[in-house]
């Protein structure tokens, strides 16, 4: 395999410094390889590779609009070193042969580690337990579990949920929203809705599952993580939640950081996403949520759609953004050139806690000599604009298209192998 | 009609800096008074005459001529308007015009001697839309026209009955009419495409540089 | 006027005059033996219905064929829009066919918007109701009645009721009406309020009686009765005794007051049988004056240079003043 001397970067924003990768992990710069490659970080960013504690890959089942190996280029291209696979597949991932077959997928890719969640309920039906302790089992180590995409809004089954994945150090990640609130819902439920004479997805109908959900928690002794909170409500909830100590940690997704409703005026269902975009008090929340850490991480909630089924009526498009290689710009805009994170705290929010969470080995680690060689180069001086037919993803749906956004990933390292270098996947 | 000296005329009104009238307020009198004369000899008195003006000058005309010809019969003649933007050829060239009130009086125009009122003949192209839009809405007997003013340059073979005052001009120029009904005097005066106030499409007079 | 007519919201009191204008004097048209103008000669008008509504589509059908445009009806049952042929390639086979302009009903709030920012046609695009966000002829048709009645509208006090949450006519109507200055009050249950109703240029009540003292015109919206399914109201009955227009509240009407309804009715539900039928009641007059409305529409859309691509910027102008307010309060 090859080394790398890297020289002058700034590791996790601060003075420059040389780091040399060989064998898969970081060592000192006295043993390096007379063959080793010297890669020229002058201005650039180091960072642990960032983790995704949630991404839609879509295989098996809808190969039409990504796959797990265009995923993880994407991934890869994205800076990102790990990726956590939803499970809303079809087949859904509710057995551990399914489960392994996306694991496996990851493997023969290579461009990161994916790592497959499990479904909680069979089918996503929420109504039984799938074979949770298979999962764990299963060579693909399931800790995740997840029916994102539907809400387990049967209480006593996630209070079942919650319990059982005590045995294994697993975590329920719960999309909250209460289905009867929320029939048919196109968009956030407000003024804007209102006047655009659109169903509305009102906050109440995340905020009263969050909250059932963390009582529950608290009273069976388990783990809780919620997905893509987006409202003001939400992050009081999960800060009320810590403060009392409970177990709860929490996700954000980068466009819920920094787009509105009102975008949805224009009706292109580029902006149609589950949750959907809510006000810019909630975005000011979610924002002050990441920064003082009531909000653990950034997770991309990356969903590829079809061109078909985004170049319609907003009452006929699927909901979801693409997210992966623009996640870490989307980030810096909204939190590092705004003075609310710096680079230390991206590092905490993108790969240290979720590879944490998500209980992922050898991710998310300090940048230290014998750590594994997760790594990302940014160039966060650079700016570039948005152009969809750029993107790695099989799917064009970016709500960013044509958008000036700061920051590029220029080299992305997985266990010490370059998957992107100079900006391009290798 | 004999030929007057046209281009030395109009080409040293091209030089002169501003409008020039050609028509004052006892002018104007005068030709709408032999107008109405001459309608009536034309059609031996008003009985079945009914005047119908063009918007927007055309109809105040309208009025004044069927006045002074009721004053001279001692009966009332029945006066209007006809409004032909819909009946316009040019309709797709230029953004929507807001359309004027299309009265015709009670007795309707079927059987009726029609006569058009307007104050400007140019092209024609108005004449042609105003025939049309009287088509529809009924059939008369006979459509005579009637302008105050013919300045040439006919399109279309279309010509006057009656005429106030016959104005050779060159393409260049405008001729625009004023009435006390709609503006501060009566006036009719030229002026070159330079000293011209208004814009072409302006409803200052609408027939003028209209349709061309 | 723009190239579309998507939104009542879009119109400026200038432009919605032009419109009322126009239609007064092309409602005479009615009068004559010949009930046709030429303008239109050569043009393509399609009427693009994806929802079922007779009254409308025949309603733009005569407005284009008096002014002497061809029509071309395509309703979506047996289409092969039913077959799954998607909204885009609907609009590019009516754009192959050459339509000069397209009037749209869909289920689907902004699919109009869609077909007008699409690139995919260059025809005008008439929205004739998206889903429950817009009606905007048959605001215009209302105002244009209400003019006839009560003279302009400045200050003129006009109540809307019914349910106001799935009714793209109330929307329609508050913009409008309150563009051309009257005085707007809303009135149904809570449950039948858009949220964010407090943002709107108009007052909003949960009380009909107290709303009917002194209005000069009122709008009844029709109730669909399985809306008490989905818990809007516990039962017709009760939706109209308290929100229904019966006798003894047409009653206490102020004298000149007109009642309007945009159709089809609910006798019963939500206005009595008699009360529809009552002199005041302008139901039928409507219809007419749709006709002379949707022809000035037509007109005022197509003339003006053809082939000229002039995009609608979104969000509208009242759609970005109520984000603004929405960003304070949610």
């Amino acid at each position: 395999m090859t080394s790398y001397r890297i020289t002058g970067a700034r590791l996790l924003g601060a003075d420059p410094t040389d780091l040399l990768l060989t064998d898969g992990r970081l060592a000192d710069l006295d043993d390096a390889p007379t063959d080793a490659v010297t890669v020229d970080a002058d201005g650039l960013v180091a960072l642990p590779g960032l983790v995704d504690l949630h991404t839609h890959l879509r295989e098996p089942g809808r190969e039409d609009s990504e796959t797990v190996a265009t995923g993880s280029r994407a991934a890869a291209a994205g800076g990102f070193t790990a990726v956590h696979a939803m499970a809303n597949t079809d087949p859904v991932a509710d057995t551990a042969g399914v489960v392994e077959q996306v694991l496996n997928l990851g493997l023969a890719a290579g461009y990161c580690d994916v790592r497959p969640v499990g479904a909680v309920t069979v089918g996503l039906g929420g109504t039984r337990l799938a074979e949770l302790g298979a999962m764990a089992d299963s060579a693909a180590q399931v800790r995740m579990f997840s029916d994102d995409g539907k809400c387990v809004s049967d209480a006593v089954l996630m209070r079942r949920a919650l319990e059982y994945v005590k045995a294994f150090d697993g975590v329920i990640a719960q999309h909250a929203q209460e289905p009867r609130l929320t029939e048919d819902a196109q968009m956030n439920e407000g003024t804007m809705s209102g006047v655009l004479g659109m169903q509305g997805w009102p906050a109440v109908a995340e905020e009263a599952i969050i909250a059932r959900d963390i009582l529950l928690t608290a009273h069976v002794g388990s783990r809780l993580h919620v997905c893509h909170v987006s409202t003001a409500g939400s992050v009081e909830l999960i800060r009320w939640a810590k403060g009392k100590g409970w177990n709860v940690t929490a996700e954000v997704t980068p466009h819920h950081l920094l787009l509105t409703d009102d975008l949805v005026a224009t009706y292109d269902p580029i902006y149609k996403v589950n949750p959907p975009l809510r006000t810019s008090g909630d975005v000011e929340a979610l924002r002050a949520g990441l920064a003082d850490g009531t909000i653990d991480c950034v997770a991309t909630d990356h969903a590829p759609h079809p061109t078909e089924d985004k170049e319609c009526e907003w009452g006929a498009a699927a909901m979801g953004m693409l997210g992966l290689e623009t996640a870490l710009s989307v980030v810096q805009q909204a939190m590092v050139d705004t003075g609310l994170l710096d680079w230390a705290d991206v590092a905490d929010r993108m790969s240290v806690r979720p590879a944490q969470i998500g209980r992922l080995g050898g991710h998310g680690q300090p940048l230290e000599p014998g750590a594994p060689a997760n790594l990302v180069l940014v160039d966060p001086a650079a700016t570039r604009t948005i152009d969809p037919r750029d993107s790695a993803s099989l799917s064009r749906n970016t709500p960013y298209a044509g958008r000036e956004l700061p920051g590029r990933v220029v080299a992305t390292f997985l266990r010490g192998r370059a998957t992107v270098l100079d900006g391009k996947l290798q | 009609m004999g030929p007057s000296a046209p281009r030395s005329e109009s080409h040293q009104r091209q030089l002169s800096a501003s409008p020039v009238v050609v028509l004052d307020a006892a002018d104007i009198q005068r030709a709408l008074t032999r107008i109405a004369h001459e309608i009536l000899e034309r059609n031996r008195g008003s009985d079945d005459v009914v005047l119908l003006g063009i918007p927007t000058r055309g109809v105040a005309l309208a009025r004044r001529v069927a006045a002074i010809m009721g004053g001279v019969e001692g009966t009332d003649v029945p006066f209007g308007s006809i409004d032909i933007t819909m009946y316009r050829d040019d309709l797709r060239m230029r953004p929507a015009r807001t359309l004027e009130p299309t009265e015709v009086p009670a007795r309707g125009i079927d059987d009726a001697i029609v006569v058009l009122v307007d104050d400007v003949l140019f092209s024609g192209r108005t004449v042609r839309a105003a025939l049309d839009a009287l088509g529809d809405i009924g059939r008369p007997r006979a459509v005579q026209l009637a302008t105050l003013v013919d300045r040439g340059h006919r399109e279309l073979p279309i010509r006057a009955d009656f005429v106030g005052k016959n104005l050779p001009t060159s393409l260049v120029e405008r001729v625009e009419v004023n009435l006390l009904e709609y503006d501060e005097r009566d006036a009719v005066f030229i002026a070159s495409a330079a000293t011209a106030g208004a814009s072409p499409a302006s409803p200052a007079s609408p027939a003028e540089g209209a349709i061309r | 006027m723009k190239r579309h007519l998507l939104s009542s919201a879009d119109l400026s009191r200038a432009d919605a005059l032009q419109v009322l204008d126009t239609a007064e004097e092309l409602r005479t048209l009615a009068n004559r033996p010949i009930k046709k103008l030429p303008t239109l000669r050569g043009r393509t008008v399609v009427n693009l219905f994806f929802e079922d509504s007779t009254r409308t589509r025949i309603s733009f059908e005569a407005a284009a064929k008096r002014l002497s445009a061809d029509v071309i009806n395509f309703s979506a049952k047996g289409s092969s829009v039913s077959k799954g042929e998607s909204l885009k390639d609907t609009a590019l086979t009516l754009e192959a066919m050459g339509a000069d302009a397209v009037v749209i009903r869909h289920g689907s709030s902004g699919a109009p918007h869609r077909l007008a920012t699409s690139g995919w046609v260059r025809s005008s695009v008439v929205n004739a109701g998206d889903g429950t966000h817009e009606h905007p002829t048959q605001a215009l048709l209302d105002a244009f009645t209400l003019r006839r009645h009560l003279g302009d509208l400045d200050g003129r006090r006009v109540t809307i009721v019914g349910d106001v949450l799935h009714s793209r006519v109330a929307r329609s109507n508050a913009w409008l009406l309150s563009t051309l200055g009257a005085d707007v009050t809303l009135v149904a249950p809570p449950t039948l309020l858009p949220v964010g109703v407090e943002n709107w240029p108009v007052q909003s009540s949960y009380d009909l009686d107290s709303a009917l003292d002194k209005c000069d015109a009122v709008m009844m919206l029709r109730v669909q009765r399985e809306r008490m399914n989905a818990a809007f109201f516990p039962s017709a009955r009760e939706y109209s005794r308290r929100y229904g227009l019966d006798g003894r509240r047409f009653a206490r009407l102020p004298e000149h007051a007109i009642v309007m309804h945009p159709g089809p009715m609910n006798r019963g539900m939500e206005i009595a049988a008699d009360v529809a039928d009552s002199a005041r009641s302008v139901i039928v007059e409507q219809v007419t004056n749709g006709v002379a409305v949707r022809m000035a529409v037509l007109y005022l859309l197509l003339s003006g240079q053809p082939g000229e691509s002039e995009r609608d910027v979104a969000p509208t102008t009242r759609e970005s003043e109520l984000s603004g307010l929405a960003g304070a309060a949610r």
